[in-house]
């Protein structure tokens, strides 16, 4: 596990560069009361973190906004260096780009093959269909659906539909990959292998934040911080999450 | 500039319908086929109205009472400085001419009528001095303009034109708005596609591009195909004219007006797409 800052050294001082800062982060919907607030911390490039926290915590919110689905109300949210309070929506699509997403419900285009829907983000990233074949077909073959590429997401099971959801959230390989509640459809023995496909992308560099109350998914992964949420807000009672020690500096 | 239309089988595939699915292309069809026959009688009346006013600019007639001394006359009105294409119509030609449309009472002897010389004004005519000159002939002879006695005739004729024109416009109008609740229905029906694109970092462009080729695609076919009926249409009137011709004063089409109905599907085309373009960014902007 890295789970580490990543820096350069620059005459001898290590600079710090955080994949995502976020600083007093305040999200309200509508004129409702706000489901998460003062949210300080920051993740480490090449870090593994799963985000826990009862149900209403504001575990998707957060997901959201870090997957740049919905802007906070107040705060400040920098992601790979750069400030993105005020980024304007056509900016938006540069950085999701760069993050992959694995939804609960997987969010599948039903009327597009297994192999159409891992191919998406790189036919929206403007690759062309020689730059696509490879690596989707290989993308398929490295979640066990090689046979399966053809086959439309209502005929396949729950668990195929969520390895299908992964292989798309991770063809572009990633800087950050988010993922909400991915063990949430499947049986214990699809979960552990779900578990071994993220740890192998943070192994390649792929900063991985999971959201789940499964505990045994988080006692399986030695060395994952954990982001607890509680009432809206992040419990850091050590600060660790705001100020990470030096000793993590890779 | 039209790389949007030419896109590859993935990209076609995305939205998951097939040309000519949904209300579309009908309703396009219909506007179509409503505007060719309302601007095809507009530029008919337009082209009447030119040919009419054109022929009466410089066309005037002496009218002779009883139709008394009417060779005399015509002799006298060919001689004058500045007249050509002098013509006598006899009484019994008005006679023949008024039956048809007062019956029997047009030939009645009651009814007076006079004989008509028409003829063409040129320069260096003088009509104060040759109304005189046929009216010492012909007592109470007169030499009348014919575009004032066709003034009225012409005004209608613009104003039907007018009313062709504002009836196209407002035709282009529904069309339109047409098009602006066809695309916000396919982008209501579109909503997870479009949210999963944009979650996978699709812009606003590129998820426009999709629907701007589909009603491009819907409203380019159901232009032409309400242009080919509207076309058939207009060829049965026109086989028709043969009946119709003398009613509505021999109304016909000339080149520049079947160009201009020619371009009327694609302009049409080129409106739905760009409403489309501009109504589904419009509504991303707003919705999401």
């Amino acid at each position: 596990m890295r789970g580490a800052w990543q820096g350069a050294r620059v005459k001898g001082r290590i600079v710090l560069t955080p994949i995502a800062e976020f600083d007093s982060v305040g999200l309200r919907y509508g004129t409702g009361a706000e489901v998460l607030r003062d949210l300080d911390f920051r993740l480490a490039k090449g870090g593994f973190y799963f985000l826990t926290g009862p149900s209403g915590a504001g575990k998707t919110s957060l997901l959201k906004l870090l997957y740049l689905a919905q802007r906070p109300t107040r705060g400040r949210i920098a992601l790979f260096g750069e400030d993105l309070t005020a980024a304007s929506r056509d900016e938006l699509p540069h950085f999701r780009r760069r993050i992959g997403v694995v939804f609960q419900d997987f969010r599948l285009v039903r009327h597009l093959s297994a192999f159409d829907n891992v191919a998406l983000p790189l036919r929206i990233a403007g690759a062309s269909e020689q730059e696509v074949e490879g690596p989707v077909r290989e993308m398929l073959a490295w979640v066990g659906l090689a046979d399966r590429a053809s086959a439309r997401p209502p005929t396949l099971s729950g668990g195929e539909q969520q390895r299908v959801a992964i292989a798309r959230a991770v063809i572009n390989r990633p800087e950050i990959l988010v993922a909400d509640e991915p063990t949430g459809n499947v049986d214990s023995d699809m979960a552990r292998r779900l578990l071994h496909l993220f740890t192998s992308l943070n192994g390649l560099g792929t900063t991985v934040v999971v959201a789940t109350h499964d505990v045994g998914l988080i006692s399986a992964t030695p060395g994952a911080r954990i982001i607890r949420l509680e009432g809206g807000a992040v419990s850091d009672p050590t600060g660790v999450l705001k100020n990470p020690l030096p000793a993590e500096f890779g | 500039m039209f790389g949007w239309f030419f896109t590859s089988p993935p990209e076609r595939r995305l939205l998951g319908t097939r040309p000519l699915q949904g209300p579309t292309p009908w309703l396009i069809a219909i506007m179509t086929f409503s505007i060719m026959i309302v601007a095809a009688a507009g530029l008919a009346l337009a082209g009447t109205a030119q040919r009419v006013s054109a022929g009466a600019s410089a066309r005037y007639s002496a009218q002779i009472p009883n139709g008394d001394k009417l060779a005399q006359a015509l002799q006298v009105v060919r001689s004058s400085k500045g007249i050509a294409e002098a013509e006598a119509v006899p009484e019994q030609e008005m006679r023949k001419t008024l039956e048809r449309w007062l019956g029997p009472a047009g030939v009645s002897s009651n009814l007076p009528v006079p004989a008509l010389i028409t003829f063409d004004v040129g320069a260096g005519a003088d009509l104060r001095a040759l109304e005189a000159r046929v009216a010492a002939i012909a007592p109470g002879a007169k030499v009348i303009a014919h575009r004032e006695a066709l003034g009225p005739v012409l005004k209608s004729l613009r104003a039907l034109q007018w009313i062709a024109l504002v009836l196209v416009i407002l035709l282009g109008g529904a069309c339109a708005a047409a098009v602006v609740l066809a695309a916000k229905g396919a982008l209501d029906t579109h909503r997870a596609t479009i949210d999963v694109m944009h979650g996978i970092g699709a812009t606003d462009v590129q998820v426009t591009h999709l629907f701007q080729r589909k009603i491009a695609i819907d409203a380019l076919i159901g232009s032409i195909g309400g242009a080919a009926i509207a076309a058939v249409v207009l060829l049965l009137l026109a086989a028709t004219s043969a009946f119709a011709g003398e009613l509505i004063g021999g109304a016909t089409l000339g080149p520049i007006d079947l160009l201009v109905l020619a371009l009327i599907p694609l302009a049409l085309t080129t409106l739905a797409t760009w409403v489309a373009r501009t109504a589904v960014l419009a509504t991303l902007r707003i919705a999401l």
